[in-house]
């Protein structure tokens, strides 16, 4: 506050400051997101009525009997929106349903719901009740629909859309529900809805703050037709919003059946006590974890326009009933780059690890992680500012879906109880195509594939990854059916599913295998494919207790050639396999290719091939641990080499009948153990001989090094090192600007003394 | 009373010592980094993560690039199991990644029963006899 304000202040009188706050109240320029909501994720306080149910006695067997009427609910209403949403991702089940106490406290979603999506509900939710409720413009009244999609006031990306109403009973809000679905097309700058080109929040496409988009039940078609027209997909839009609608208006039907049946009462200490009772247990859980400090990282190794070593800093405490995620000391944000991602974002990823992977045995809602606090840099990748990009927020969320599970990891394999197996890294990567153009029946559109809900799942203390099981956000999507996206989009799948082999996280148990997928488009206007991952260079997702990561993955291309041509004249110079394929390249006159996994939109011409590779899980434990029977059986089943198994696994059998010999193995590994041992070098020693004083000068690094408040960013003389409590965002330079000056300096050099 | 804290490392709370779970070895002192006892080898990560395109073809080959991943793996002096591995940038200082309240975590288990095997809900084993109970 400047003197002159300070001054003003004190002169004023209470009953002009009463004044002046009512006239700022009511003379908002903008209203934008409001820090108090989306600092918060904590659970509100009770209300009065709730405080009074709670205090009082409550029917554990009529709560019981609400409790399994909302879910059958909420499981009701994901299947409509499952069988009816437009949207490629709801019909391979990248939804929710959700329902929310009548202060906005998330209390239940729909059993098989992406939990990350409604865990940004209450958002929007907060923002809603207290600043369009009370707006005499807007009000909030029974009938009222609210649509939002913009992470700022809580998302996680702004390609998912919610429908956020309030459920009326005696002239109150009684409680909220919502649906979300992860729609895809936003008018971005590239058609999808997860621009990876995008250099500024302008570039996103449609940014919805939330905004009453349904009166008395029915969609304001004015409204919605100003949301048709700033997407390439106007049926997608038009459809879902509807969808979404009538979800949110068969729950209300629910609920209010369950009113009429059990009373308000019920409803109401149940929707809070679901809350309550899973924050008792969370702060029970961790008071059973030693008390100390965990430390761990990733590295990022791009932005998905160039490479550059990003850090993710976890450092996790737990003392007593405390539990404190620091993530200081990671990259500052790129304000032209699209892979920053918001505070609320990061902690609405986080608590859905835990409770898909560290507690997947509780009740879930946003209580599993009230009692977490977390500590962040302001303008940092990690906590971005408002006008920094985020849709492509994915690449730093993803990561927080597993570097919380081998942090937390480190903690509970002490405690006396396990609620699930502990937990290697699950594949962590969205990879998969994002297309647009128009399709074989001229219809402009643009989405996503379904690859992305089949990461592979990292290994466990008791047991191998599961294959291609889901995606690291969630557990019950599917990788859709082919045959569908065929019929709808000009995208043919060359080659079946078949697992990646030798690309997986070995260890005692390994990760689950990733798929390979090889797509062409065919009998398409005009066509384009991109893809928005990172993990090309250092590895995605680490393993655990001396498990080894996934590898690194690599984007293929097989360019100027019409692969249906080949297919009618050569056969068999199409290989169904993408190491084959790319090392033989036997289709004469092609262009093979191999990148990374970050490409912005690129237009394609029939026939032309785009190969990438589902992500494999981490492992667990060291490789010498495996159980040779389950190298064999690797063998078997086609998911390693020889070669590993000799010499990753040391392992000896008999190649042609894979019969193992188990004395030979006993000693291989004996031998490996003493080689470890004679290469190993003591710990001081190393450190003294390895470690640098600061990131090496030629990597384009950022974030901090072994100090959490020094904070690097950039490489060589530009590199610049910021203080906690003062980063700044870091803007990149175009990359065709960066190509051209190296070709500038090489044709500089080429025709020097020719002049 | 030894306490199991990862797969191959425990806390002697006794002698305050970490140990190695598969043969005993007494690593280091338990209020320091347990790092400090094993040994460390600098894995060119191409070795575990190998190309798989043909390098002559191609510069990205599934295979990481050591000038931005080291793969730091500890062994046990003793018994020489891959305590841990640690992906990292190379020079980066390794990580202290564990750090226990030793005298919390004796207060912690002083009225526990001494650490047993621990039963995982969603073993395939117990799901198995879950499930043969249920059927008769
Ligand atoms: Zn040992």
């Amino acid at each position: 506050m400047g003197h002159t304000d300070k001054q003003m202040k004190d002169a004023l009188s209470a009953d002009e400051q009463a004044l002046l706050n009512t006239f700022l109240d009511e003379h908002s320029l903008f209203y934008g997101p409001d820090p108090a909501i989306m600092r918060d994720h904590t659970i509100g306080p009770r209300s009065a009525i709730e405080d009074e149910l709670l205090q009082g006695e409550l029917d554990p067997h009529a709560l019981n009997l609400v409790r399994g009427r909302l879910h059958a609910a909420l499981d009701e209403t994901y299947d409509m929106v499952e069988q009816m949403g437009t949207a490629p991702g709801a019909k391979w089940g990248d939804l929710v349903t959700a329902v929310y106490t009548a202060t906005g406290d998330l209390s239940s979603i729909s059993p098989k719901g992406v939990v990350v999506f409604s865990g940004v509900c209450h958002y929007p939710l907060k923002f809603i009740a207290k600043y369009w409720a009370k707006d005499p413009t807007v009000g909030l009244h029974d009938g009222d629909g609210f649509i939002h999609n913009d992470s700022r006031y809580g998302n996680i990306h702004n390609t998912d859309q919610s429908m956020i109403m309030p459920v009326f009973h005696e002239g109150e809000v009684i409680c909220w529900v919502s649906s979300t679905i992860h729609e895809g097309e936003n008018g971005a700058c590239e058609p999808g809805g997860m621009p990876a080109a995008a250099e500024s929040k302008w570039d996103e496409g449609l940014k919805m703050p939330p905004f009453r988009i349904v009166e008395n039940y029915q969609v304001r078609r004015d409204l919605l037709t100003f949301l048709q027209n700033s997407v390439r997909d106007p049926k997608l839009q038009y459809e879902d919003v509807k969808v979404k609608l009538h979800a949110c208006l068969r729950l209300i039907e629910r609920i209010r059946a369950v009113i009429a049946e059990y009373g308000k009462e019920n409803l109401i200490a149940c929707l809070r006590k679901n809350i309550e009772d899973v924050d008792i247990e969370v702060r029970r859980r961790i008071r059973e974890m030693p008390d100390g400090t965990v430390r761990t990282h990733a590295f990022i190794d791009g932005t998905l326009r160039e490479n550059v070593l990003i850090k993710y800093n976890l450092t996790v405490t737990v003392k007593g009933e405390r539990m404190i995620l620091d993530v200081r000391g990671s990259s500052p944000e790129f304000v032209n780059r699209s892979i920053n991602t918001t505070v609320a974002s990061l902690k609405t990823c986080i608590a859905t690890a835990y409770l898909l992977y560290i507690w997947p045995d509780l009740p879930h809602n946003m209580a599993c992680f009230s009692a977490v606090e977390v500590l962040s840099d302001e303008n940092s990748l990690l906590d971005s500012s408002f006008d920094a990009p985020n849709c492509m927020s994915l690449i730093p969320l993803f990561k927080s879906f597993t570097l919380p599970t081998i942090a937390l990891a480190k903690f509970m394999y002490s405690c006396p109880t396990r609620y699930t197996a502990i937990y290697s890294s699950h594949f962590n990567q969205p990879y998969t195509f994002i297309y647009g153009g128009v399709t074989q029946h001229g219809e402009v559109t643009g989405n996503f594939c379904a690859d992305i809900n089949g990461n592979g799942g990292g290994a466990r203390e008791n047991r191998d990854g599961e294959h291609a099981v889901s995606p690291c956000f969630g557990y019950m999507c599917d990788t859709g059916e082919q045959e569908l996206i065929e019929e709808e989009l000009p995208v043919l799948r060359l080659v079946a599913q078949h697992l990646t082999k030798d690309r997986v996280g070995f260890g005692k148990y390994r990760g689950g295998l990733g798929y390979e997928q090889l797509i062409t488009s065919r009998d398409a206007g005009f066509w384009g494919f991109m893809t928005g991952g990172t993990g090309s260079l250092h590895p995605s997702a680490y393993g655990l207790f001396g498990g080894y990561a996934s590898p690194v993955y690599t984007l293929c291309k097989i360019r100027e050639v019409n692969v249906f041509d080949t297919l009618k004249t050569d056969p068999r110079s199409f290989k169904f396999d993408l190491v084959e394929l790319m090392n033989e390249q036997a289709i004469p006159g092609a262009k093979y290719g191999a990148y990374d996994m970050g490409m912005t939109f690129e237009p394609v011409q029939e026939g032309e091939v785009y190969m990438i590779c589902q992500g494999a899980g981490a492992g667990y434990g060291d490789v010498l641990d495996r159980d040779p029977n389950l190298v064999i059986r690797d063998l078997e089943e086609d998911l390693i080499s020889h070669e590993t198994a000799r010499a990753l696994y040391h392992v000896v059998y008999d190649e042609d009948s894979l019969v193992l010999d188990v004395e030979a193995t006993r000693a291989a590994r004996a031998a490996e153990r003493e080689a470890r041992k004679r290469r190993g070098k003591p710990f001081d020693q190393f450190v003294a001989e390895w470690v640098r004083a600061e990131p090496p000068e030629d990597l384009p690094y950022y974030g901090s090094w072994d100090d959490p408040t020094r904070i690097y960013a950039g490489q060589g003389a530009g590199r610049v090192v910021m203080a906690r409590g003062a980063v700044t965002g870091v803007m990149m330079p175009n990359p065709k600007d960066v190509r051209i000056a190296e070709l500038e300096a090489q044709l500089a050099a080429a025709t020097a003394g020719r002049g | 009373m030894k306490i199991p804290m990862t797969e191959y490392l425990a806390i002697d709370l006794d002698r305050e010592m970490w140990e190695c779970r598969c043969c005993g070895h007494l690593i280091q002192s338990a209020r320091e980094n347990y790092k400090k006892g094993l040994l460390v080898y600098d894995r060119n990560p191409r070795e575990i993560h190998k190309p798989l395109l043909d390098t002559t073809k191609y510069q990205r080959s599934f295979a990481p690039d050591p000038a931005w991943c080291a793969l730091l793996e500890y062994y046990c002096p003793s018994c020489g199991t891959m305590v841990e591995t640690e992906y990292t940038v190379p020079g980066h200082p390794p990580l202290h990644d564990m750090e226990f309240d030793i005298d919390a975590l004796r207060a912690q288990w002083k009225d526990r029963p001494a650490p047993a095997v621990r039963e995982i809900p969603d073993d395939d084993e117990r799901i198995k006899q879950l499930r043969h109970t249920h059927a008769h």
